[in-house]
């Protein structure tokens, strides 16, 4: 099968060669013969990379240690899941997985996009041929998944067990989901640039694409802090890793244009500004994938050390200077159609929030990069972590907040200042309260405070949009209030999922100001004996040791060590946390023991024990309490966040139409001043 | 801490739970009060006890703001509380107990840190100096210099748009429309876009 897996990806790089050839020679316009041959190749190059992905997939299921892959990333009593999952596990794999899926979105943009933007296909194929040919000759000459081994051993090394987590058989593909489908956005708007057509058909034919790809990174992101939780010990979820940082960087920019391109499509403005984004998005979903592959930057998630950094590099270099030289030629073709009338107007607030969002990209940026900026100009290194980046874009991220309430309040074109009384009064009334609130209940935490405040007072935008918007459709159609409420969702799903969406932000900054409170102590207990540790919602939680149990499971010795949890002096159950000697089929350990964390979770807070280890080969173990608050949150707000995008990116949708009963009954609109408008 | 009293009860769900749980998965138990384990290799590094120190909130915020260097790019305090297999933030924690132990003061201590493992002992550059006061200050300088060139360039347009506009109220009102009747209808079509 390596032979079949190798042919399938040759095959895929002379075919994508030739699609990336003929697409750019546009020799295909005005001979649709040579359109249907360009899209035929970019379905051909799909079919060899799903050969290439059988071929492996078929190597980690039946165990072929002898191809080099298999053996580095799996053994025999390695559970199934993560024999699946082993695919993209390592660097030679996860490049084959990128290269396959993205060819998948090529070949849906080809048969999914409507006839009418047919002459932007075949630079759509050219543009994401060219990237799969990229990550295919990255495979063929540097880190081939189809490589052997010289001997073919008795087993495999097994998978690192920080990965034998189900977070890891899902996070990673929705993170590639999410950076490889910005490619097809990136594709849409280098086919305007080549083809000159430049209007907002490009925007029109990539909306979905965009959220798409913004909602899968979103998710991975999600669940990628969901796995740091659950699986590195060290009781959080976010670190400002290099890697972790790689992947919010899109995610701020697309989130970006996401807001800039409704002010394209409304009011003819930012087409530049749009296109810089879309371009930006994409180059640093490849930096990405630099930083995590060079090993250039020290992170807990790079893959190995190797030379694919340099591909990637160059291919940077060359994407970026391509991207913005074509950009800078179609300059002149970009004018705004109409201009800025004010700065206290929806347009204004969103020039704002997209100077904030792509602030705050830099300012990650700048930070993941610095230590190599200070290595280079002083020959020292340095180290930034988490207290830089919190004071750089903590205050930064609050802003932004402030906006998320901002924006919606105030009206296209030119607000008038009874409209930003009338908007305000609410929302701000809603922070005003919260803050009194947080301040009588004692919370002194500035910045934790802040978020609170500035969370109540988006809380009550949201609140006022839905109400106001229920009102007015119960008023209209006479609708019920659930009726009402669904429909004003149904039937609006761009605006009212955007505030849904806008809910799930608010809610994850709620549960990031929570962190600020949390609680930890260390001890060491023998069986039986207890300590306490009180949480800042007031509850005391006590934990007795009980012992340590060890025992075999299928690829693993462990070391279980359970407390008995009171809570306010009731029982609240046992929690277990365990140590994990991983072993290979023959009982030989293959990595350093792991720790599996203890986690009880509810709405307010999170239990959460690490069993670190034993004293002198007893049952006297060592052991570390967190509480940390408001961590069920977090997951809640990228369920929520989660479920908006959803709702704005599902088909339909648009008004009620008025029925004859209700037409009859004359419905009235009031203007301004004493006229009505009847419908 | 206390030791707890094994005569206390239990209840129902609590000591079913500890008797499945014992013969389901104490494959061993341990001898005596702290019995000893079947492999104790397989548990990691052996600890020591913990000492009051391990939770000394200044201690932990002085480790808080060293880097381990073991290359796991996590503070000491974090790394030595999570990664249980390193060598190096058990090895540092004790540096700086140590250095307490002196009378060192918090700050001393990171000095003393930074002069025998250099400025990347620090979890943060200190904002000192022209390289890292840029690193910390640009990005928000950067971003206040955008929000004020954005302003004056929304002033500028807002000018320019004024002028236009009243040039076009000015023939507009040779129709039907007063300049009151196209302010309130301004105004209607703003709330409708709401």
């Amino acid at each position: 099968m390596t032979l079949l897996g190798q042919f399938a990806l040759w095959a895929a790089f002379v075919v994508g060669l030739w699609c990336v050839v003929l697409s750019f020679s546009g020799k295909w316009q005005g001979r649709p013969d040579l359109s249907r041959t360009i899209v035929r190749s970019v379905y051909a190059v799909c079919a060899c990379l799903i050969v290439a992905s059988i071929s492996l997939w078929k190597g980690l299921i039946t165990h072929d240690f002898n191809m080099e892959y298999v053996w580095a990333y799996t053994s025999r009593n390695l559970p199934s899941a993560y024999i699946f999952s082993a695919f993209w596990a390592g660097q030679k794999g996860s490049l084959l997985f990128w290269a396959i899926v993205l060819s998948l979105f090529a070949s849906a943009a080809q048969f999914l996009t409507a006839r009418r933007f047919a002459h932007l296909m075949p630079y759509v194929a050219g543009v994401t041929s060219a990237v799969i040919t990229f990550f295919v000759s990255v495979m063929l000459f540097a880190a081939s998944p189809f490589e052997r081994l010289g001997f073919t051993p008795a087993d495999g090394r097994g998978l690192n067990p920080q990965l034998q987590n189900v977070g890891m058989v899902i996070h990673p593909p929705m993170l590639y989901l999410g950076y490889i489908s910005i490619t097809i956005p990136f594709a849409f708007a280098v086919a305007a640039l080549l083809s000159r057509r430049l209007d907002t058909g490009w925007i029109h034919a990539i909306r979905k694409w965009t959220l798409v790809s913004w909602l899968l990174l979103s998710i991975g992101i999600t669940l990628g802090m969901w796995w740091a939780y659950v699986e590195l010990g060290w009781g959080g979820y976010w670190a400002w890793d290099p890697v972790e940082n790689a992947s919010l960087l899109p995610w701020l920019t697309m989130t970006a244009f996401l807001h800039s391109v409704m002010i394209q499509e409304k009011r003819g403005m930012l087409k530049r500004w749009n296109f810089g984004l879309i371009i930006g998005t994409f180059l640093l979903s490849i930096f990405g994938t630099f930083i995590t592959r060079s090993g250039v930057i020290a992170s807990v998630h790079s893959f190995t050390q190797s030379n694919v950094g340099y591909f990637f590099l160059a291919f940077l270099v060359v994407a970026a200077i391509l991207a913005f030289t074509l950009l800078h030629t179609r300059w002149s073709l970009l004018e705004a159609e109409v201009q800025l009338e004010s700065v206290v107007s929806r347009e204004a607030a969103f020039l704002f929030n997209n100077l904030l969002f792509v602030g705050i990209a830099f300012s990650v940026l700048w930070g993941t990069l610095f230590p190599i900026l200070s290595e280079l100009v002083r020959g020292s290194k340095i180290t930034v972590g988490p207290p830089f980046f919190n004071r750089v874009n903590v205050p930064l991220g609050l802003l932004l907040l402030g906006l998320t309430g901002v924006g919606p309040l105030i009206a296209w074109r030119k607000a008038s200042s009874a409209n930003l009384r009338r908007q305000f009064m609410a929302p701000v009334a809603a922070g005003l309260v919260t803050l009194g609130v947080l301040l009588a209940a004692g919370v002194r935490d500035f910045y934790a405070t802040m978020a609170l405040a500035l969370a109540g007072f988006v809380a009550g935008t949201i609140a006022q949009e839905f109400t106001r918007g229920i009102r007015a459709r119960r008023r209209m159609h006479g609708e019920s209030l659930p009726l009402a409420f669904a429909r004003l969702i149904g039937r609006n799903r761009r605006r009212y999922g955007g505030y849904i969406v806008h809910a799930g932000i608010l809610i994850y900054f709620v549960a990031f100001a929570g962190m600020a409170f949390k609680r930890q102590r260390e001890a060491t207990l023998k069986p039986g004996e207890s300590v306490e540790l009180s949480s800042p919602f007031g509850h005391t939680y006590r934990f007795t040791h009980l012992g340590v149990s060890q025992y075999e499971a299928l690829n693993r010795l462990v070391s279980a060590a359970t407390v008995e949890v009171t809570k306010d002096g009731r029982p609240a159950g046992l929690m277990t946390s365990e140590k994990r000697q991983h072993v290979d089929s023959f009982k030989r350990p293959t990595f350093e023991p792991s720790t599996e964390v203890g986690i009880r979770s509810n709405l307010q807070e999170d239990l959460y024990i690490v069993y670190a280890g034993s004293v002198d080969g007893t049952e006297e173990a060592v052991y570390r309490f967190n509480i940390n608050p408001l961590v069920w949150w977090v997951w809640f707000g990228g369920f929520v966040l989660a479920f908006g995008g959803i709702v704005t990116m599902w088909p339909g949708g648009g008004p009620t139409v008025v029925g004859p009963r209700h037409r009859q009954a004359g419905y009235e609109v009031s203007l301004v001043g004493a006229e009505k408008v009847s419908t | 801490m206390s030791r707890r009293d094994l005569s206390t009860p239990l209840s129902r769900r609590n000591f079913l739970g500890l008797e499945l749980g014992g013969t389901a998965q104490d494959s061993l138990a341990g001898r005596g009060a702290t019995g000893t384990l079947r492999d104790p290799s397989v548990v990691g590094r052996p600890r020591s006890p913990t000492d009051a120190r391990e939770n000394d909130a200044q201690i932990q915020a002085i480790e808080k703001r060293l880097a381990c260097n073991c290359g796991c790019t996590l503070d000491v305090f974090t790394c030595r509380t999570t990664d249980f297999s390193c060598t190096y933030s058990p090895a540092l924690h004790r540096e700086v107990l140590a250095l307490r132990d002196e009378g060192k003061t918090a700050q001393q201590i990171l000095d003393a840190f930074v002069a025998k493992y250099g400025e990347k002992a620090l979890m943060a550059p200190k904002p000192q100096g022209v390289l890292n006061l840029t690193g910390y200050l640009l990005p928000g300088a950067l971003i206040a210099a955008a929000g004020a060139g954005l302003l004056v360039f929304i002033g500028k347009r807002k000018a320019a748009v004024a002028a236009a506009a009243q040039g076009s109220v000015t023939s507009a009102t040779t129709g039907t429309a007063s300049p009151d009747e196209l302010e309130r209808l301004r105004r209607a079509l703003a709330e409708i876009e709401d």
